[in-house]
């Protein structure tokens, strides 16, 4: 990298040290994982993100200390990923999301070929290889529609939480078909659905099967190899699950740690610098 | 520290000298400016008549580079003009609505519009809507497009165009009241003939490592002279100059970057707007354009292409309809970036997508599969606007780009030492 242009990349192995830590500045939230030589997590967090990043990734750094009771000075390298990487102003170098979702997939999943990551304002997919190294990637265009953004302002004007939808989408019988996918113009979707009397499960099933049939379509532009593993905030959603797996016909790795996957290989990459 | 030698220095004095002409012109009485599009130009044609070319894709860009673009953009919406319309269109009405006022020149009135229709579509529309609100005169050449696939001509083609070249004479010698001069298109062509020889010389000498110059970045500082003043005396002086700095650059091993890491081929315009920024976010990574499809839209001179002054209009057919990017099949765009990438030594393709231009940006997801499918290419596709500030999402585009560069770098340490990759290992295995 031009020493000039960029902040240089710290090489060589810390010493002594014996964890190494990763934290994921997302749009909406932010993840911290300390992870020890051995590769366990030994603390981890989830804040939101809010308006101020660099603060944002300094308390969900701290949570993480104080969660495996360790000092600052224990943790030999930090990596930041996510938007807000360059945020981590305490860290020792940054990695984009796309290789530690990636890293932090394969890790969890060793057979993953193929990510689809979800989060508040991004869908992804990443090819890897057998040794959880980027391929290929390809990422929605500016436009937050098939995100978690999109699946909260739905949940909005249907007056329920982002954690509900899922679950209530899977009661479904007949799924509604969406005119857009737009994260504005699905509000209008909804309304004129519900004055049909249209059930909010239908709704809601027809709200996860069009975002799953978007998320598919850029997901394939890299190519669908299984393993599949499903990683960020909305893989926690049942739904969206179900979903995606009825139209790709395979059954997707999702761990109860997908909101995580990001900062899991950002400490990972970091763990590499820790002898 | 960017590269900046004498040619950037003679690039803006030259350009500063010709938008003062620019600008004389349009304050002074008598016909002397005809409106003329990038895309295979015939500017030896104008110059042979003394019209000054006025290019208004290079006035828009001029506005863009300067972070001015956005108001003009804006007026024409309000007149009337669509989100989707081409964005150098719409800056470019939007100059027209401001009376020729820019903070680089004042714009002249057009006595001639010419429309050298090459491969787009919306140049014939844009310049009959210029003709309308300056009630000029506009001819349209009607380009024949090369549908060969080895990009010869059809029988009568070329024929075709010079019959319409002599009747833009015609026009032309009836606008400025003047005969047209036919030794002085030869000493036209011929000067644009040894300027061509030199820049297609200076794109060779990039296949060096280092790279001496950026293929797409610098490039762009060379491309003004190459349309405005080609056929003149001072453009041809520029390109000596040129070529003689890139030269010694080569001579003494001076790379653009400080350290080249990565060497990638970049196809589509560049975001004006975001010039700068665009470039920093490659060269922090140590890449460098060693070539680019854009530096083609005016002729594809590295391929051979000379204009000749034994027979000027037969040459300046060929060169608008045969040799240059815009009015060739996308195939031989492919074949294009291909010879860039093997001659060139390129690791990777780069594609800019234009939001507002669907036309040269038409056909780039089946290129993105071509090349990273087909050819095992490593091909990022990134999208914003070469005019309008409004698509470039700086944090969206720096994203990918890292991650683009940070996956070269891991199929790099994993080739060279496969014990030792940055990725995990196989069967790293979970431990939460």
């Amino acid at each position: 990298m031009d020493s000039q242009t960029s902040k240089p990349r710290p090489s060589g192995r810390v010493q002594l040290a014996r964890y190494a830590c990763g934290v994921d500045v997302g749009s909406t939230q932010t993840k911290a994982i300390i992870m020890d030589r051995e590769r366990r997590i030994v603390g981890r967090t989830l804040i939101d993100t809010g308006a101020h990043v660099t603060r944002a990734a300094e308390r969900a750094f701290q949570h993480a200390l104080e969660q495996a009771s360790l000092e600052r000075s224990a943790i030999g390298f930090v990596v930041g990923t996510g938007y807000g990487r360059y945020k981590v102003t305490f860290g020792d170098t940054q990695v984009t999301e796309i290789s530690c979702h990636g890293r932090g997939a394969h890790f969890i999943f060793p057979g993953t070929r193929t990510v689809i990551d979800m989060g508040g304002q991004d869908a992804k997919g990443i090819r890897v290889n057998p040794s959880g190294e980027v391929q290929d990637f390809v990422m929605n265009d500016k436009c937050a529609a098939g995100t978690g953004r999109f699946l909260k302002n739905a949940a909005e004007v249907l007056n329920l939480s982002l954690d509900e939808i899922g679950d209530v989408s899977l009661r479904g019988r007949s799924p509604v078909r969406l005119s857009t996918v737009c994260t504005v113009f699905v509000e209008s979707d909804i309304m004129s659905y519900l004055a049909q009397n249209r059930s909010v499960e239908d709704i809601l099933a027809g709200i996860h099967s069009a975002v799953a049939a978007r998320t598919i379509a850029l997901v394939r532009r890299v190519g669908i190899e299984e393993e599949v593993t499903f990683t960020g905030g909305v893989a926690r959603n049942t739904g969206m699950v179900r979903s995606l797996e009825q139209k790709l016909e395979m059954v997707l790795n999702v761990s109860p740690e997908s909101h995580y996957v990001g900062a899991i290989g950002a400490a990972l990459f970091a763990l590499d610098h820790v002898s | 520290m960017q590269y900046q030698g004498r040619i950037h220095q003679l690039q803006r004095e030259l350009m500063g000298r010709y938008y003062a002409e620019v600008t004389r012109v349009a304050t002074s009485d008598g016909p002397r400016a005809a409106y003329l599009l990038v895309s295979g130009n015939p500017v030896e044609l104008l110059r042979a008549m003394d019209m000054l070319p006025v290019y208004p894709e290079i006035n828009d860009l001029q506005l863009a580079v300067r972070k001015e673009s956005l108001p003009y953009i804006l007026e024409a919406e309000e007149f009337g003009y669509s989100t989707d319309n081409c964005a150098y269109v719409k800056a470019d009405v939007g100059i027209f609505l401001r009376g020729g006022k820019t903070s680089y020149a004042q714009i002249p009135r057009p006595s001639l519009l010419v429309c050298n229709f090459v491969g787009c579509n919306v140049y014939l529309h844009w310049f009959e809507q210029l003709a309308e609100y300056f009630k000029a005169p506009v001819f349209n050449l009607d380009v024949p497009f090369v549908r060969d696939l080895d990009g010869k001509p059809e029988p009568g083609d070329v024929a075709y165009l010079v019959k319409q070249l002599e009747q833009l004479i015609e026009i032309a010698e009836k606008i400025t009241g003047r005969r047209f001069d036919y030794q002085r298109l030869k000493r036209a062509v011929a000067l644009a003939r040894d300027a061509e020889d030199l820049w297609s010389e200076i794109k060779h000498l990039n296949k060096s490592s280092p790279a001496p110059f950026d293929g797409y970045f610098d490039a762009g500082t060379l491309m003004a002279p190459m349309y405005c003043l080609r056929g003149t005396e001072e453009g041809l002086h520029f390109f000596q100059e040129a070529y003689r700095e890139v030269s010694e650059r080569v001579e003494q091993r001076v790379g653009v970057l400080s350290q080249e890491r990565f060497r990638y081929v970049i196809e589509g315009p560049p975001p004006w707007p975001y010039y700068r920024t665009f470039r920093d976010l490659f060269s922090r990574w140590g890449a460098v354009a060693v070539a680019s499809t854009y530096s083609t839209v005016g002729g594809t001179w590295e391929w051979g292409f000379r204009h000749d002054p034994q027979r000027p209009l037969e040459s300046i057919a060929e060169h608008m309809m045969l040799h240059n990017v815009s009015n060739r099949s996308l195939l031989l765009r492919y074949e294009q970036i291909r010879r860039y990438l093997e001659e060139w030594h390129a690791e990777a393709l780069v594609i800019h997508s234009i939001k507002s231009c669907r036309l040269f940006s038409a056909g780039q997801g089946d290129m993105l599969d071509y090349f990273s499918r087909g050819l095992g290419v490593p091909t990022l596709l990134v999208e914003s606007d070469l005019e309008d500030p409004r698509y470039f999402a700086e944090a969206q585009m720096r994203n990918r780009i890292d991650a683009f560069f940070e996956t070269l770098e891991h199929r790099r340490l994993a080739k060279r030492a496969p014990a030792l990759k940055g990725g995990a290992e196989p069967g790293e295995g979970a431990k939460v």
